[in-house]
């Protein structure tokens, strides 16, 4: 017989910790449906996504019901959009479509992969893609974009950052009447993985096999639950208490995700370690550092407790899985997590703290809803300084900023769903507009140079 | 291959034997029961033999579900792998 206590451990997991599977994620290589010809280049990528994914979603349920563990997202990511279209030469909004009719096909809530990748200068077709974004997101429901504009091995394409100002404002305008919710799925990285589930910045490298399965895992629930059951607790002991629990939680994603790779007959990619929040009750990141010892999660001594949580999640994730990747470690999106919307409400968490936090976990300024007044150099600014952080600490960093538009300060956006909730915050006054008026890149660092 | 039936809520006649009714008309043999307390809640566990079940395990699963909602009880069928895979390294 089995382990009564360790079977009760888990079903107490899933039934009131929030335990789950956040996404299985088919990464699907789109070389293949390059054309010269948009409309038969677009049905080829229609064609090929429609017989990948056919069973993609059907599977995903069958497992949850094997195993009895909410699999709560199905996604698909696909090459980015800018390489398949470039030698069309055309506006590429029709693959926008595309991916669109292939998600819907599908059954698959988000499709990932509207992207570019210029960390060191535009090709044929980058700037016509990153144009297309604003149009792209305010026309479809379920399509992701992600531009990546710096790594620490090129430096940062600052005149790519420049034009990432602009197309942000312009997506959250022209999305104004639906809470600007185009800029929730539009992400701007530095150092950004190929192999990242997670939305919205899921795209499939080029480097990648034809079609994957990626997986990432959640359970910041569980985590603080875990820790709830020792006040006294030093913290060595609780890095070891947040290790051991990771450890659970991403077997359950390496046994899925090794399951659906079966069943679909499609090799396995990664699982993600990561603690990816929700906005419901008990599914935040923020109160996993409470529980800890933090009033509120923004206040001094946030930064040390994430650090301690981020390397305690993958320290123990990492011995759950062979195969390790995308962005793992905790996220931090504002409006995504119960205990964030709060802090940001109470005014407890600013944008400035929020970016030391990003220094030491994975991803960055992720889902901050910021004055719709700002300027696109004021935006791109932020995005300098983010993109700052990872190239210089080579770890991918991501800014995906909401422009509250035709908001007042104290008012709120409401996407729903995964996506959240939240209060505006503050953004500094002061103009950048003439540091990134001068374009150019910045160089790579010196530690880039590692040969 | 084996699952695990497990039922919690308040303790009460004829759980265990509602539950063996089903797993008898799905073809499912009971390998072991035990109990347990989970948070003040009654748990019944129980490991079955799943290779000869007449129907598809989601059918199998739903009608726990509904005879469970009738005695006000909670039950999760889950395969063993999922606790073999989280708790042992």
């Amino acid at each position: 017989m089995l382990n009564v206590n360790n079977i009760l451990e888990t079903i107490n997991m899933i039934e009131n910790e929030n335990l789950d599977i956040r996404t299985i994620t088919m990464g699907i290589s789109l070389l293949d449906c390059i054309d010269p010809s948009i409309d038969i280049a677009c049905q080829k990528v229609y064609d090929k996504i429609c017989k990948k994914a056919e069973n993609l979603v059907s599977v995903c349920d069958e497992i949850s019901s094997r195993y009895g563990i909410p699999i709560i997202n199905k996604r698909i990511s696909v090459t980015p959009i800018s390489i398949i279209s470039s030698c069309t030469g055309q506006n590429p909004i029709k693959f926008a479509y595309a991916l669109e009719k292939a998600a819907n096909t599908c059954g698959v809530n988000f499709i990932g992969g509207y992207s570019a990748l210029v960390q060191k200068g535009f090709s044929v077709g980058d700037k016509e893609l990153i144009e297309s974004i604003p149009y792209a997101l305010a026309k479809t429901n379920c399509i992701c974009s992600s531009v990546n504009v710096g790594s620490t091995k090129t430096g940062i394409n600052m005149d790519a950052v420049s034009l990432m100002g602009k197309i942000i404002k312009q997506t959250a305008e022209m999305t104004a009447d639906k809470d600007c919710i185009g800029a929730a799925k539009l992400v701007v990285f530095c150092n950004a993985p190929e192999d990242n589930p997670f939305m919205a910045g899921a795209f499939h490298g080029t480097g990648e096999a034809d079609c994957i399965i990626n997986v990432g895992v959640s359970g910041p629930g569980v985590v603080r639950a875990a820790i709830e059951k020792y006040p006294t607790a030093n913290i060595t002991e609780i890095a070891e208490i947040i290790k051991k629990t990771a450890f659970k939680i991403t077997r359950a994603g390496m046994l899925v995700g090794t399951e659906a790779s079966e069943k679909l007959n499609i090799p396995f990619g990664i699982v993600d370690l990561s603690l990816a929040p929700t906005p419901a009750i008990g599914d935040s990141v923020a109160h996993i550092l409470e529980e800890i010892g933090l009033e509120q999660c923004g206040c001094p001594g946030t930064t040390a407790t994430l650090a301690m949580l981020n390397d305690a999640v993958k320290k123990g994730g990492v011995m759950a899985s062979s195969k390790v990747g995308g962005l793992s470690g905790a996220f931090i999106p504002v409006t995504e997590d119960a205990g964030m919307i709060d802090a940001a409400r109470s005014g407890s968490l600013c944008i400035e703290k929020l970016e030391a936090m990003t220094a030491v976990c994975s991803v960055g300024l992720d889902m901050i809803v910021i004055p719709g007044d700002c300027s696109p150099e004021t935006i791109s600014a932020i995005i300098a300084d983010e993109a700052a952080i990872g190239m210089v600490n080579s770890k991918t960093t991501a800014v995906r900023l909401i422009p509250a538009i035709g908001k007042k300060p104290g008012d709120e956006l409401e996407f729903g769903g995964l996506l959240g909730s939240g209060p505006i915050l503050n953004v500094k006054k002061g103009s950048p507009a003439k540091f990134i008026s001068r374009g150019g890149i910045i160089p790579a660092p010196i530690q880039s140079l590692k040969n | 291959m084996r699952a695990v039936i497990t039922v919690i809520g308040k303790d009460k006649v004829g759980v265990l034997a509602k539950i063996s009714t089903v797993c008898e008309n799905y073809n499912v043999n009971v390998l072991e029961v035990s109990q347990s307390i989970m948070q003040e809640l009654f748990a019944m566990i129980m490991l079955v033999d799943i290779d000869k079940l007449n129907a598809n395990l989601q059918i199998f699963t739903k009608k726990l579900e509904d005879v469970s909602a009738q005695i006000g009880m909670k039950i999760h069928v889950m395969h063993e792998d999922i606790f073999n895979a989280m708790h042992k390294i």
